[in-house]
């Protein structure tokens, strides 16, 4: 060491242990580091933000078909013969709305195909119907033109999530039909539509048949004011082709239609491979295209209960549970909470006890939350014999979880007041209470509200919990207080990812939406409070 | 502050308090296994709308978890119903009827347990044999049982595609599991294997070819998309939900179709059951409603509702002879 003291450099200038080439590169290694640590760290940032910014768009665009509903608006027929008004419960709503819709559709007579078109419209069509009725008498004595909801399949199909249609191509060719409905032969001016087909999955047969099976694409052909599907085709003479197929919509003649006059429109998705066959795509764009169906705001998802119908699914009565199960919460965790953190912090002697009992609180807060549950489940449930699947059992329980965050925020703020608040307090002569309630509480509450909210937040996200004291289960009605069966938001969600039906997959990501706009909104007024009463000394 | 604390800790004991005195339940209860979960839940909630009683609250905690609730004994806070994806056991039974528990079995219909990967993968034709040895622990290679060798599914059979065995199935905890086992593992059993360890038949390998999805089926569906290679095992109502997506495969021969299953042709396939306690009819409301609704023909026929979420149909004498005893209320064991 000493020698590089009293060592010279190449220019004749003194260098010390500071400056030497040693020390130089020392320096140099030194603010690499830091660079190095700067860029992982703005990485990091980066990184996290990216997969946020993942997670909500694909959450936000999964959720957004959810927000609207298809409505189809059908003349329904209330005259006092189908409905007595002396006796609203006896009428059948859902026949009534049924045979409003199947009276569009006049050529559809085979009891399938019925049955095919009275699936378009929601199963709950009747009971919309009856509750309107109830609200509104006015409604009886004649026809009425009442929107239904339509199906989950037809109303994704509308939102374009069910199957790929191809847009309606002239056929530059004409078309003769032999009939005007069921199966009839089509001839086609030339044989492009062979190789249209080939190129659509069709099955090669012998003499150059092409058979057209609920495996290969569908190819409808629109024309004379009805639509066929064809079945089969093959080539026929003077370079035409011939083709089988099945009217879906009746023709109004058997006239050729000119090159131009005729459609047709690919339906790329097989048949076999869509919940939602050729005849309901049919029948819905004719809706459509006569302004019968109308996409509104879905108010059904905001504010009705559960469903196995997807159409039908709501999240009220799942915000409903999270509420009064919140309610619980809080009246419980608040007030023991923060008791029980004024005595440890301000009057309880410190000895070997209260060490112990300091420590136990940590080590609450870091326990299974599902321990909690068996806790309730055993405790309240088995030994007290409370109700199951009540939000007052779940809020105890999550009341049980929050208690040491809650205990542990409240007295970290209450060791941040200063102690001169408390000495110059009981200097002018206040009683112990009177210097804790009076002066440190007020002073503490930002922090100790800060604390709580984010408690609650954490304690709205749980589900695991409540698996054991049966909150977890399928509830259609709205819970009306403490003690009725309800379930909670995360629950929700957790039981609607689980449904094989693809109408669920939106609802999904738009409950957690609501789930995360209420956590969003518990941890702006956490910051809002803290912003606005905290004090610094 | 003081007064805000003593309030709310005085209304928070009320509230415990009064917890404890709950009104006598008038809305059934019903536990049980998280495959018939999707069909009593949408039986439930039509019997709701219908408004004759309050909508029934289902609850998916798995067969034996059910079975556990149901036969704990007779009261306001026990469970009204059970769903069960296998028949209940002799000692659930035995539990039952010393807790004074009579069951009522409703046998509702069936489920078919399907072999299915992505559409953009290759359709393959299985035996249960082969299924065995894709997924056994062990196996007899020249008679002897070494832990599973094979690699590839070609290396299982020659006719069989070159590409890694790659099945994603339920957990040991999951009803789907015991049934698949029981139907394909047991059945197809080697010799070798059976009488080298009674319980080797059932045991699923362990090193990454089987990979455990969790009991969520959904899962599976969107993993199997992405990996147009792996095979999925679960319920055939996912099959059927996700036509768009999925292909199921050939086991034996035949193909899991609606009808096959209906019919009894695909072997793969179980009866879902629902347990009614005999004690709480006439005690909690709705019990025969909702027994009459479930075994009604718009409900379980062949072109009823559940039909549609799924559930295959017994054949129709079966129907028959299952309604009338659900409706005469037929205890087990009495």
């Amino acid at each position: 060491m000493t020698d590089a003291i009293s060592s010279f450099g190449a220019v004749g200038r003194p260098v010390s242990i500071h400056t030497d080439r040693a020390a130089k590169a020392r320096l140099k290694g030194r603010y690499r580091t830091e660079t190095w640590f700067k860029w992982l760290g703005a990485a990091a940032v980066a990184l996290a933000g990216l997969f946020l910014v993942l997670l909500l768009s694909t959450i936000v665009t999964q959720a957004i078909p959810a927000l609207r509903q298809n409505y189809l608006t059908l003349p329904i027929d209330l005259s006092a013969a189908k409905v007595d008004p002396a006796k609203l419960d006896a009428a059948n709503y859902d026949a009534i709305a049924q045979e409003a819709l199947t009276a569009k559709f006049s050529d559809v007579t085979s009891r399938q195909d019925k049955r095919l078109l009275r699936g378009l419209i929601s199963t709950g069509t009747g009971v919309f119907l009856r509750k309107d009725i109830a609200a509104d008498p006015g409604m009886l004595g004649g026809t009425v033109d009442y929107a239904v909801p339509l199906d989950d399949f037809a109303d994704l199909y509308l939102k374009g999530l069910l199957a790929d249609v191809g847009s309606d191509e002239a056929i530059s060719t004409s078309v003769t039909p032999s009939e005007t409905s069921g199966d009839i032969d089509l001839t086609f001016g030339d044989d492009a539509m062979l190789t249209l087909a080939r190129g659509h999955g069709a099955t090669e047969g012998e003499n150059g048949m092409l058979t057209l099976t609920s495996g290969a694409s569908s190819l409808l052909v629109a024309f004379n004011g009805g639509m066929v599907k064809l079945t089969a085709l093959s080539p026929g003479t003077n370079g035409t082709a011939v083709a089988k197929g099945t009217v879906i919509e009746a023709l109004d003649s058997t006239a050729p239609a000119a090159s131009g006059q005729a459609f047709l429109r690919v339906i790329d998705t097989p048949e076999a491979s869509r919940k939602i066959s050729d005849k309901m795509i049919v029948w819905l764009d004719t809706l459509k295209s006569a302004g019968l169906i109308e996409s509104r705001f879905n108010s059904i998802f905001f504010f009705t209960g559960a469903s196995r119908e997807p159409e039908l699914a709501g999240v009220w009565g799942a915000v409903v549970g999270s509420f009064l199960t919140m309610i619980v919460t809080l009246a419980i965790a608040f007030p023991i909470g923060v008791s029980a953190a004024i005595y440890l912090e301000e009057f309880a002697p410190k000895n070997r006890l209260t060490t112990i009992i300091e420590v136990n609180i940590n080590n609450l807060a870091a326990v299974p939350s599902i321990v909690f549950g068996l806790l309730g489940l055993a405790v309240f449930l088995n030994f007290f014999g409370m109700p199951r699947s009540a939000p007052v059992v779940g809020g105890m329980v999550l009341a049980l979880m929050t208690l040491p965050i809650i205990i542990i925020a409240s007295r970290a703020s209450l060791r941040a007041v200063p102690p001169s608040i408390r000495e110059a307090a009981l200097g002018i002569g206040a009683s112990k209470v009177q210097t804790v309630f009076h002066h440190v509480l007020p002073l503490a509450m930002p922090g100790i509200m800060t604390g709580t909210i984010l408690g609650m937040a954490h304690a709205l996200g749980e589900t695991a919990p409540l698996l054991m004291i049966g909150m977890v289960a399928f509830i259609v009605d709205i819970p009306g207080g403490f003690t009725d069966p309800a379930t909670i938001l995360p629950v929700q969600i957790f039981m609607w990812a689980d449904f094989p039906e693809a109408g669920f997959q939106q609802k999904t990501s738009a409950a957690i939406l609501i789930l995360l706009l209420f956590l969003v909104i518990m941890n702006a007024i956490a910051v809002i409070l803290r912003r606005r009463f905290e004090r610094r000394w | 502050m003081k007064k805000f604390l003593l309030t709310a800790s005085a209304a928070a004991l009320a509230l415990a308090a009064s917890a404890g005195y709950a009104a006598a339940r008038d809305q059934i209860q019903i536990v049980g296994s998280s495959t018939v979960f999707p069909f009593t839940t949408a039986v439930a909630e039509k019997l709701g709308q219908s408004g004759k009683i309050k909508t029934p609250v289902v609850e998916s905690t798995g067969t034996g978890g059910g079975m556990k609730l149901f036969c704990q004994g007779v009261g306001e806070n026990t469970a009204d119903f059970t769903n069960a994806s296998r028949a209940i056991k002799d000692s659930e039974l035995k539990t039952c009827k010393a807790n004074g528990v009579t069951p009522v079995e409703i046998k509702v219909g069936f489920d078919g347990i399907v072999l299915a990967n992505s559409k953009a993968g290759t359709v393959v034709d299985l035996t249960k044999e082969q299924i065995f040895k894709a997924l056994a622990k062990n196996v007899a290679v020249d008679g002897k049982v070494v832990p599973n060798p094979y690699k590839n599914w070609s290396d299982v059979d020659a006719s069989l595609p070159a590409t890694k065995i790659e099945v994603l199935g339920p957990p040991p905890t999951s009803g789907t599991r015991d049934a698949f086992v029981e139907l394909v593992m047991d059945a197809a059993c080697q010799e070798e294997v059976k009488a080298a360890n009674e319980k080797g038949c059932g045991e699923i390998r362990e090193d990454g070819a089987f990979v455990e999805a969790g009991e969520n089926d959904n899962l599976i569906v969107q993993k199997l998309e992405a990996n147009p290679n792996a095979f999925g095992v679960f319920g055939f109502s996912f099959l059927d939900q996700n036509a768009d997506k999925l292909q199921g495969h050939k086991v034996d021969g035949v193909e899991p179709t609606f009808e096959n299953i209906a019919s009894g042709d695909y072997g793969v396939s179980r009866s879902l059951y629902v347990y009614a306690k005999k004690e709480h009819v006439g005690v909690i409301p709705g019990m025969q409603e909702f027994i009459a609704e479930y075994t009604s023909e718009a409900a379980w026929g062949p072109d009823g509702y559940l039909a549609d979420k799924g559930l295959i149909p017994l054949p129709d004498a079966e129907r028959a002879t299952s309604a009338e005893n659900a409706k005469a209320l037929k205890g087990m064991g009495s």
